[in-house]
C-alpha cells in the first residue's frame, strides 16, 4: 500500500531550489532512513510532509489524502527542536497530549517513561538535554499513527541510550505503520533500516533497500554515504 | 546474549549465519517449533522485515518449514542438518588455511599448529 506518495515536488526560497523534483513512494511496514548532509534538504522535506511549509509546486499524498488536518492525525512527528513548554511537568505534558491527540496511548507513554527511568513529576526544564529528547520520543512513539517522522532523534543522547531508543522504535513499530528517521549518524542507525534515502542538494540521489545497497556496493551504508559525498 | 552486526555485510546474511549455528548446535532441534518472526527480531534487535528475509532464506534451503497456522518449525530431515554442519565446518577450515597461507604456511604446517592448541 502507498502510505506516502510525493510527485514532482519543488521548493524554492527566493530563487534557490531547496528541493528539486522529488518523487518518492513509501509503503507501510518500513523503517526508512532519510540521510543527507547538513543543509541537504531533509528538514525542509519533513516540514512539507507535515504541512509546516508549503511546496512551490508538486503534490503530496498521505494514504491518498492531501496534506492538511486529516493527515496530521495520522502522522506522528518529532521535530528537530522541541516545541514543548519546558515549564510543564512531564505528567502535565502527557495529559496535554492525551487531550490533543485522540490516538495518544497515555498508558504506553507512562510505561516507556518508567523503562527509561524518567520521573513524570519532574519539570522538563530540570531535565538534561538527553532526557528531554527521550521524553519527546516517547510522546511521539506513543501515538497510534500510520507514519512516524523523527527528525534527528539521536543527536543529544549517549550511545547506550541511542541503542535503547532504536530498540524502542523497533519494538513499537507495527506492520501497518512506517517510520522515517532523518539523521546524519548513519552508522548508529543503519542496522534497523529497511530502506535508505540519500538526499543531496535538494534531490534524491539514492532510494534503495538497505541490504541490497550493501550487497551491490559491498560496503556499509555509512561507507557508501561517505564515498558518495566525500565527507 | 548481545548480537554484534557488521554494517558492511547485509544484516540478513549475518542473521542467516546465526540461525544456521542455532540449527547445527541444536539450540533448536529437528522438528522443534521456532519463535515467531517478531520474537526473533526482538531478541536479535533487528528489523522484523530483515528477520523475515533471513527466515525465508532458511526456508528456501528447506532447513525450516512453515505450517500455515502454527508457525515455523525446524526440518525433520536430520541428514540435512548434518550436511549443513559439514559444509559449515568445511568453510571454517578453509578460512583457517587461507589465513595461514597468507603468512606463508602450508597445509601440513598449519595442521601442526592445530595440534598445538589445547582444548
Amino acid at each position: 500500500m502507498e502510505l506516502l506518495k510525493i510527485n514532482n515536488l519543488n521548493k524554492k526560497f527566493d530563487d534557490k531550489y531547496i528541493l528539486k523534483d522529488i518523487n518518492l513512494t513509501i509503503s507501510n511496514g518500513k523503517i526508512i532512513g532519510l540521510l543527507g548532509k547538513n543543509g541537504a534538504g531533509k528538514t525542509t522535506l519533513i516540514k512539507i510532509i507535515n504541512d509546516l511549509l508549503t511546496p512551490t509546486s508538486g503534490e503530496i499524498l498521505i494514504k491518498g489524502n492531501k496534506v492538511g488536518v486529516e493527515t496530521k492525525k495520522i502522522i506522528s512527528y518529532l521535530p528537530e527542536r522541541t516545541y514543548l513548554n519546558k515549564q510543564m511537568k512531564v505528567k502535565e505534558i502527557l495529559n496535554y497530549f492525551a487531550d490533543f491527540y485522540e490516538n495518544f496511548d497515555i498508558q504506553k507513554a507512562k510505561k516507556l517513561l518508567e523503562d527509561l527511568d524518567l520521573d513524570i513529576n519532574q519539570n522538563l526544564s530540570k531535565m538534561s538535554k538527553g532526557m528531554q529528547e527521550k521524553v519527546g520520543l516517547v510522546l511521539v512513539m506513543s501515538r497510534e499513527a500510520d507514519l512516524y517522522i523523527l527528525d534527528e532523534p539521536l543527536g543529544g543522547v549517549d550511545p547506550a541510550t541511542r541503542d535503547y531508543i532504536l530498540d524502542t522504535i523497533l519494538s513499537n513499530f507495527n506492520e501497518n505503520a512506517s517510520v522515517i528517521i532523518s539523521t546524519h549518524l548513519i552508522s548508529d542507525i543503519e542496522r534497523i533500516l529497511d530502506e535508505v534515502i540519500f538526499i543531496d542538494n535538494g534531490s534524491i540521489a539514492i532510494h534503495s533497500n538497505t541490504d541490497e545497497l550493501r550487497t551491490k556496493e559491498n560496503a556499509s551504508i555509512d561507507e557508501i554515504f561517505r564515498r558518495m559525498f566525500k565527507c | 546474549m548481545e548480537f554484534v552486526f557488521d554494517n558492511n555485510i547485509p544484516i540478513y546474511i549475518q542473521l542467516l549465519d546465526y540461525l544456521k549455528i542455532y540449527l547445527i548446535s541444536g539450540v533448536f532441534k529437528s522438528g522443534e517449533k521456532l519463535p515467531s518472526v517478531r520474537e526473533f527480531a526482538t531478541s536479535f534487535k533487528v528489523n522484523p522485515n530483515t528477520m523475515q528475509k533471513a527466515l525465508s532464506e532458511l526456508e528456501s534451503m528447506k532447513l525450516i518449514y512453515t505450517e500455515r497456522t502454527n508457525g515455523k518449525f525446524v526440518t525433520e530431515d536430520k541428514e540435512l542438518i548434518e550436511k549443513l554442519k559439514d559444509e559449515y565446518a568445511l568453510t571454517l577450515a578453509k578460512s583457517y588455511f587461507q589465513g595461514m597461507k597468507r603468512i606463508g604456511l602450508g597445509k601440513a604446517e598449519s595442521i601442526k599448529y592445530l595440534e598445538r592448541i589445547d582444548e
